[in-house]
């Protein structure tokens, strides 16, 4: 899955420590997430859309 | 594991306390078993003492497992663990057969044990590599 977890990230001018923080996971999940090599569950799929006040599938796309 | 969270620490902790028991266990049966060796039901509990920290770290790992809360912590870790369970099946099996048609020299089972940490690290070398 693509994501604009990155773009969104740096609108806010959050570093990846500060989003894992919000989202209450570690760093490299964050990373992972960021570049592709991971893809979230739903359940923090929609923590993400909720952090960020938009809809999941405006932050994820299928590839 | 790079990082430290409540889990991990946890786990490190017990790994650590295990491996020293280990450590004590060998050094301690290998004095006892040496001339005149014990017998009976005292020798198969001694024999099996170095065994049980192992077996703890085992547990460790399955506890770190259930108790990390970081999804993708959680998903690396047991990518890991099924690598190293993978390599050490493999390795076990083929020389199983090797052995069983004397190829090979005949080996003690806890070898089993010391392949799956080996495959540990190929785990996560390939947690390293993974897309």
């Amino acid at each position: 899955m693509k994501n604009r977890l990155k773009v969104l990230r740096a609108e806010r001018d959050w570093s990846q420590g500060d989003l894992a923080e919000r989202l209450e996971v570690s760093r490299q999940s964050v990373n992972a997430i960021e570049t592709g090599r991971y893809d979230p569950s739903l359940p923090l799929a929609f923590r993400i859309a909720r952090l960020f006040g938009l809809p999941v599938e405006a932050i994820f796309e299928a590839e | 594991m790079s990082t430290r969270n409540p889990a991990q620490r946890r786990y490190n902790k017990r790994v650590i306390g295990l491996s020293l028991a280990y450590a004590a266990a060998l050094m301690g049966v290998s004095f006892v078993f040496r001339d005149p060796p014990p017998s009976g039901p005292i020798a198969w509990g001694l024999a099996l003492l170095p065994a049980l920290p192992l077996v703890g770290i085992f547990i460790a790992m399955g506890r770190y497992l259930v108790e990390e809360s970081d999804e993708y912590l959680r998903a690396v870790e047991s990518r890991k663990a099924l690598i190293a369970t993978g390599f050490m099946l493999i390795v076990t099996t083929c020389w199983g057969f090797l052995q069983s048609f004397d190829q090979v020299p005949r080996v003690d089972f806890y070898w089993a044990a010391i392949l799956w940490f080996g495959g540990l690290g190929l785990g996560g070398c390939a947690n390293r590599f993974a897309r």
